[in-house]
């Protein structure tokens, strides 16, 4: 293979640049053009994943300690302010453009078959490029400002592929909810950047991390605040607490968005960006720590909710939601390979289960479609015994079930169990980790029982389709499922990218991003504990997530569910499990409701109708029209009026003249 | 050794001419006035003529030739004005009254 | 107290006196007499500062023909009699003094007061001129030469004059 310097690593994001301007000039001028869009769509993916494949292999040919920063034009030559569009390529940002080109790619090829009768073909396609390359800026960016581009684009796109079938209300809805609690979050990174320019000088990443542990008092106020304003970031881009809320909402857009950005790739921008500024959340020791808490609150408070959620995607979504704060737990530890590590895995997964549901979504939907039924195709308690009709689909989400739940040797059980046992390390030096990891494991237990409970109901037991829809459930076409199987071998064998010494592997992962994470790790090293409680909370947590397994399959019974019209309503404590805790209602009340308020009666009526409109553009032709009133009395017309005006002025001169 | 006097007496003279034109309503005498302004005027330049110059008097000559083309502009104006309007009191003159 | 200085105020005290009764009678013909009497002290003043030319111009031009201009006109208008009382009533009245009054003030005080640093006099310009050349030649010899562009102007700015007189004077045109 020839080598293409590495400095042409901006094709990887203008692949699915062009991509996008070529369908989205197609869905405005021949939104028919189905197979060119395909191609087109999916083709620009495929590509993009050679050339990431290619340049990191390049790049670790090289064996370069530092990374590569390549400039490319002065975005922002002001002053002391520079930020030139520059992409960088090390270790961190070539794991991320691999797992964003690859499970995408994967998850275009499903959307061929998947969105193949919508007549929004062309735009769904067009958007799924354009995140993709806002995906890629995110990652490759080599400072602040680059990254925000990406961030805000990625957010843009979310938008846009939630409200995809926006002519229903809930659907556009959904959409905004995402973007402007994401706009909550973006506040908090632009106030860090702020911070960090103010203090620093510049916003590049190269020359803030070399800069940091002077520029900054370790544990000081201002470092801590900006760890808390990007961790803000984090917490809107990435779903964590109290920002989490957009998330399950977004389940309105298509599943493969669901899965793609809301598992696999954005929503892990925030890890990916705990992970980047290491250098600066080893310097605050609180900010670390919030980290870590939220993270490992938001991982059990989200299991709680998907343990009485219906919707097959809403438990999927929550569980996302959980997944996502163990990932913050680890990187707020300071073991960011074991962060990234479960990113990557998850992206498996998670995908994996995001498109299997899909299978069944279509299924589902196929079977109501023929027979004119207006069931909701997405409750669980409308399906059930699935694994005759779709048996690929079962198979492979049940592996993805046991990688989730963290059994060996599937890819979950390593990522998970790394988090796990640093958390544990640090609460050795710093106990308030130990509170963490309860959580954590407590996580892992009803991570396990809900993912069973979603099979369960699924795929086990009596159907409960209806007799005149089972005869139209089958399987989905080998477009869909041929990426399934694809995401189903990478979660078996994922775990191999990151072995640890403890089962004799080489942790590879953890090498591999050493010369990124090296400055953080030194800055607040990682605990290490001898290897017989190493061994102790591996067993640990395998039996923990057995035991869920096992008490699903124990305690719940499919046998006695019905069909979601006629079931009776949630009561006692599951209806508030199954009311999300309330926090919707809490926010509306708190929040919403006074914003609405306040703009409808002060800001419209007040400010708006009054003072602007009133005082100033009235005010101002009434003010004009007086003005002119009395211009207009000055013209009597009389000769003698005019004389003494003259004499007037020249007085005033004469004055002047004798000052 | 002039000149003092002659500037305190050429102020004298303008400031009469100011008032007659703010005091009367007759067109003409306001007229009239004016004429006495520039003579005031004409005064000075002389008596400052006197010491710096030649050059005063030349203006002097000037005025008198613009005065003059002035005043016979002028006075055909009130002409034409006094045939529409059969009045000369510049208090009645007021169509331009907006 | 010098002869000079004497006939000076005989004639200056005739000016002011005379031009006050011009701007107060009520009769226009004998606003316009007192006026005449006003230019032709004037021109003694001129005389008496070294302006010899500029006071004959005085008597044959605006005394000669500028006021009997004027003199015509108020005759051809027919309104050379008495009125009843010309000037503005109470108001106008006040106004009109006031800012006369002012005026007057503050001329004096430019007059009274220091003059600018760059105007000193060297004395007896015009006198030294009027030696050299005569008095004519003296005014006579800068008019042709150094400004006879204005000169030359204002002949054609009488020419105007002329002209507009006669239009606006017509009563058909």
């Amino acid at each position: 293979m020839p080598a293409l310097p590495l400095s042409m690593i901006w094709v990887v994001p203008a692949l699915p640049l062009l991509g996008f301007l070529v369908n989205g000039t197609l869905a405005l001028a021949r939104p028919g053009a189905k197979r060119a869009v395909s191609i087109v769509g999916v083709g620009t993916l495929v590509l993009a994943f050679a050339a990431a494949a290619l340049a990191v292999a390049e790049f670790g040919a090289q064996h370069a300690t530092a990374p590569l920063v390549f400039r490319y034009w002065d975005w922002i030559p002001a002053g002391e302010l520079q930020v030139p569009f520059a992409l960088q390529l090390d270790q961190l940002s070539a794991v991320m453009i691999l797992i964003v080109t690859g499970v995408g790619a994967l998850i275009h090829v499903f959307s061929v078959g998947y969105m193949h009768d919508d007549p929004g073909y062309a735009r769904y396609f067009a958007y799924l490029n354009l995140f993709v390359f806002f995906m890629l800026i995110l990652v490759l960016g080599a400072s602040f400002p680059v990254m925000f581009v990406g961030w805000e684009g990625v957010g843009l796109c979310s938008y846009l592929l939630i409200g995809f079938w926006f002519n229903e209300k809930i659907n556009a809805d959904a959409g905004k909810k995402a973007f402007i609690v994401n706009r909550i979050g973006d506040f908090g990174f632009l106030v860090a950047m702020f911070l960090i320019f103010w203090r620093v000088g510049s916003l590049d990443f190269a020359t803030v991390f070399a800069k940091a542990p002077a520029a900054f008092a370790p544990a000081g106020a201002l470092i801590t605040a900006i760890t808390l304003f990007l961790f803000l970031g984090c917490t809107g881009k990435s779903a964590q607490i109290p920002l989490y809320t957009w998330l399950p909402d977004a389940m309105q857009g298509p599943t493969p968005v669901s899965a793609l950005i809301h598992a696999a790739t954005m929503v892990t921008a925030g890890v990916y960006l705990v992970a980047r500024c290491g250098v600066l959340f080893a310097l605050s020791p609180i900010g670390s720590a919030t980290v870590a808490g939220v993270g490992a609150l938001t991982a059990l408070f989200a299991a709680t909710i998907a343990l009485k959620q219906w919707d097959i995607k809403r438990v999927l979504a929550y569980s996302t939601v959980s997944q996502l704060g163990y990932m913050f737990v680890g990187v707020g530890t300071g073991a960011y390979a074991a962060g990234i590590f479960h990113l990557a895995t998850h992206a498996f997964f998670k995908a994996l289960l995001f498109l299997g549901s899909g299978s069944v979504i279509h299924a589902m939907h196929r079977a109501y479609h023929a027979t004119h039924s207006h069931e909701d195709a997405q409750d669980m308690r409308n399906m059930g015994g699935l694994a005759r009709y779709l048996p690929w689909t079962f198979s492979l989400m049940w592996i993805a079930t046991l990688a989730i739940a963290g059994i060996p040797p599937f890819a979950g059980f390593f990522s998970k169990d790394e988090i796990l046992g640093a958390a544990f390390a640090e609460a050795t030096v710093r106990p308030a980790w130990y509170v963490f990891w309860a959580l954590g494991l407590a996580a892992a237990l009803l991570t396990a029982f809900y993912m069973t409970r979603l099979m369960l109901y699924t795929f086990h037991g009596p159907n409960r389709t209806g007799e005149r829809e089972r005869e139209h459930l089958h399987e989905a076409p080998w477009s869909m499922t041929g990426p399934l199987v694809v995401l189903g071998a990478l979660t078996v064998a994922g775990g191999a990218l990151n072995v640890p010494p403890l089962f004799g592997g080489g942790a590879l992962l953890e090498r591999w991003l050493e010369p990124v994470t090296g400055v953080a790790s030194r800055l607040s090293p990682l605990v290490e504990v001898p290897h017989a409680t190493e061994w102790a909370l591996v067993v640990g947590a395998v039996l923990v997530a057995m035991l869920g397994i096992a008490g699903a399959l124990r305690l719940l019974r499919p046998e006695t569910l019905v069909p979601a019209r006629l079931a009776p309503p949630e009561s006692g404590f599951g209806r508030i499990l199954w009311k999300k805790w309330y926090v919707d209602e809490l926010y509306d009340a708190l929040f919403v409701r006074p914003i609405m308020w306040l703009s409808r009666e002060v800001l419209w009526k007040i400010v708006d109708v009054r003072i602007v409109d009133g005082l100033l553009v009235d005010g101002t032709a009434v003010v004009t029209r007086a003005l002119g009133w009395i211009g207009s009395r000055l013209q009597t017309g009389e000769v003698g009026v005019y004389v003494v005006g003259f004499v007037v002025g020249v007085l005033a001169v004469l004055v002047a003249a004798l000052r | 050794m002039l000149l003092a006097p002659a500037l305190s007496v050429s102020a004298v003279l303008f400031t009469f001419g100011v008032a007659g034109v703010l005091l009367r309503r007759n067109a003409i005498v306001i007229f009239m006035c004016v004429e006495l302004m520039l003579n005031a005027v004409n005064l000075t330049f002389v008596a400052l003529a006197q010491q710096l110059g030649v050059a005063g008097q030349i203006f002097v000559f000037f005025v008198m030739a613009v005065a003059a083309a002035e005043a016979a502009v002028g006075l055909a104006i009130l002409l034409a004005i006094f045939r529409h309007r059969q009045t000369l009191n510049l208090q009645n003159i007021n169509l331009l009254k907006g | 107290m010098t002869p000079t200085l004497i006939v000076f105020w005989a004639f200056a005290g005739l000016a002011m006196g005379s031009a006050l009764l011009c701007i107060t009678r009520r009769n226009p013909v004998s606003s316009a007499l007192w006026l005449v009497v006003t230019l032709f002290a004037l021109a003694g003043l001129f005389v008496l500062l070294d302006a010899q030319f500029i006071a004959v111009l005085q008597v044959l031009v605006y005394a000669g023909a500028i006021m009997v201009l004027f003199l015509f006109v108020i005759m051809l208008l027919n309104i050379g009699r008495a009125t009843r009382s010309d000037i503005k009533g109470a108001w106008g009245l006040g106004v009109g003094v006031l800012l006369a009054g002012l005026m007057m003030v503050q001329l004096l005080a430019l007059r009274f007061g220091a003059p600018p640093q760059q105007l000193t006099l060297p004395p007896g310009a015009m006198a030294r001129a009027a030696a050299e050349q005569g008095m004519v030649a003296a005014v006579a010899r800068p008019l042709f030469s150094t400004y006879l562009v204005p000169f030359e102007i204002t002949s054609i700015l009488l020419l105007a004059a002329l002209v507009g007189a006669v239009v606006l004077a017509k009563r058909k045109l």
